[in-house]
């Protein structure tokens, strides 16, 4: 088996817009998948939007710059994420295909095998 | 001890036909695609030195099958006594199976097919791949074939086996539900292989034999593997009949020879006939994919006897179908051409003024080509050489930049 991190990306703007008319209907969507995935589902979770992001970058005197944003200005960054388990890329994909994600796209990335 | 000639052709005529079927059966023993290549390429080798002592055997398939599949057996065995050896270092001790018997050996090329051609591949590494891993070819071989440099080959390919490996794309023959988009997306790939050699995007030639022979190749071997599938049959009608006319597409002094006047009787009769057998077959089967289609538009034009006599209002129809299915303005402009041909050139000028807003036209050559070929027809030269005029700044074909400046050079007589 391996592992595989399921990386949503969306556009904050539109699904804080929908969330505002909508109260509710993507916690339920996520609700949903995660009962529907629970075998394979490891982990997960949403994240605070990019307006509370931090980036710490080390510098050539070993200490940190410190910056008050994302590391990239994007106009759609990450939302969340889950970590599932899969035995190849295409059962990661289908897994991935049901992840509540109308607000933009996803990124599958297989997890590194210590070992 | 050089290998006398006919072993040598015997095992290059081997390699050819049978690299596919030998390379599939051993990815699956090996585990990886690097390993699996190795162990096949020590098996030919080993063959020039056998076969010249034992002769040729008569299933050379199952006898590199065989040679390569040991080699992989005994590497994964020397992998397994190093991890016993350093047990902390590894989880797991691997497990070498016992050696199949030859008899049961299953013909795995449709797994390679569906690996190289596994849609997480950017569609370029897909084709490389499939070169490279069904055909045989060197990283050498498919740099030349796509005019990169070899470095740069090299880098594509172990970044996409790179992909394979670390991403876990499985080695396996799709399960039914996905089978249909799967098989989609290796036609893509090998109509794409077609098309890059049938008109070289660049370059002195105007067709790369090379690649229009590996692209009919595997799509045969696609055939065989999948026989009952329609628009397999349609890509391969396809390419049949579209290679058929390349001895009349250029001329002796290798300038482009456009379809309305190529000698006709120069085109090759047995593809015509194979690839018209294809597309009647294709034909019979709902719904009609955009392959067969394509095919039966060629095989239109295969039947005319001159250009004149071209069945157009037929060929009208079937872009309308192909159109319907496949909505693209390259599909657009291709059936505003046949518009001009079977309603008149006014009819066919309208239809492809149409097109003019089309962003994907935008810096298509042939968009701009056809307008000049209408419009010098109805007698607007000045128009005609401006439109020849962007054409040209469009294509970078030297055959086709060729036939652009000698109709310029008409319109002035």
């Amino acid at each position: 088996m391996s592992q595989y991190l399921i990386l949503i990306y969306h556009d904050e703007a539109a699904a804080a817009a929908f969330e505002r008319a909508q109260p509710g209907v993507t916690t339920a969507a996520h609700r949903s998948f995660m009962e529907r995935n629970r075998d394979v589902i490891l982990g997960g979770n949403a994240l605070q939007p990019t307006a509370t992001a931090t980036t710490v970058r080390p510098d050539r005197r070993q200490s940190f710059i410190v910056t008050d944003a994302p590391f990239a200005e994007t106009k759609e960054a990450l939302g969340g994420y889950y970590l599932i388990e899969a035995a190849n890329l295409d059962d990661a994909l289908a897994v991935a295909e049901q992840v509540p994600s109308r607000f933009g796209c996803l990124e599958v990335r297989p997890v590194h095998q210590v070992g | 001890m050089r290998p006398g000639p006919e072993v040598a052709a015997a095992v290059a005529d081997a390699h050819r036909r049978e690299w596919a079927f030998v390379l599939a059966a051993v990815v699956r023993v090996a585990g990886d695609i690097d390993r699996a290549e190795e162990c096949v390429q020590d098996a030919y080798a080993r063959a020039l030195d056998t076969w010249d002592r034992t002769g040729v055997p008569k299933n050379s398939a199952a006898w590199l099958t065989t040679v390569a599949r040991r080699k992989a057996l005994d590497l994964l065995r020397r992998d397994a006594t190093a991890h016993r050896a350093l047990p902390d270092l590894a989880g797991h001790v691997l497990v070498a199976a016992d050696p199949p018997e030859p008899e049961s050996i299953p013909d795995d090329r449709l797994r390679l097919i569906f690996t190289c051609c596994h849609p997480a591949l950017a569609t370029e590494a897909q084709v490389a791949l499939s070169l490279r891993l069904l055909c045989g070819m060197s990283t050498a071989e498919v740099a030349s074939a796509f005019l990169v440099s070899e470095p740069t080959m090299a880098a594509r390919i172990t970044r996409a086996k790179k992909k394979i490996a670390g991403a876990n794309i499985p080695y396996r023959i799709p399960p039914e539900r996905e089978l249909p988009e799967r098989i989609r997306a290796v036609l893509e790939a090998l109509h794409l292989l077609f098309t890059t050699g049938h008109t070289a995007p660049a370059g002195a030639d105007l067709v790369r034999a090379d690649l229009v022979d590996r692209a009919i190749a595997l799509t045969r071997m696609l055939r065989e593997l999948l026989p009952g599938d329609a628009e397999v049959a349609g890509l391969l009608a396809l390419e049949l009949l579209t290679d058929a006319r390349r001895a009349g597409r250029v001329d002796s002094a290798g300038r482009q020879v456009l379809l309305e006047d190529q000698d006709r009787a120069s085109w090759d009769a047995a593809a015509i006939a194979e690839g018209t057998a294809l597309v009647r077959e294709a034909l019979q089967r709902r719904p009609v994919g955009r392959y067969s289609v394509m095919a039966a538009i060629a095989a239109v034009h295969s039947e005319a006897p001159t250009w004149a006599a071209t069945d157009w209002p037929e060929i009208v129809g079937l872009y309308d179908v192909l159109l319907h299915q496949w909505p693209s303005p390259i599909v657009a402009l291709n059936r505003a051409v046949a518009i001009g041909f079977a309603d008149g050139q006014a009819a066919g000028l309208a239809a492809l003024d149409c097109l003019s807003d089309e962003p994907q036209l935008a810096a298509y050559g042939y968009l701009a080509a056809a307008r000049a070929h209408f419009l010098a027809g109805l007698g607007r030269s000045q128009d005609a050489r401006l439109a020849y005029d962007e054409a040209l700044l469009l294509t970078e074909n030297a055959a086709e930049r060729d036939l652009l400046i000698r109709r310029l050079k008409e319109l002035d007589r």
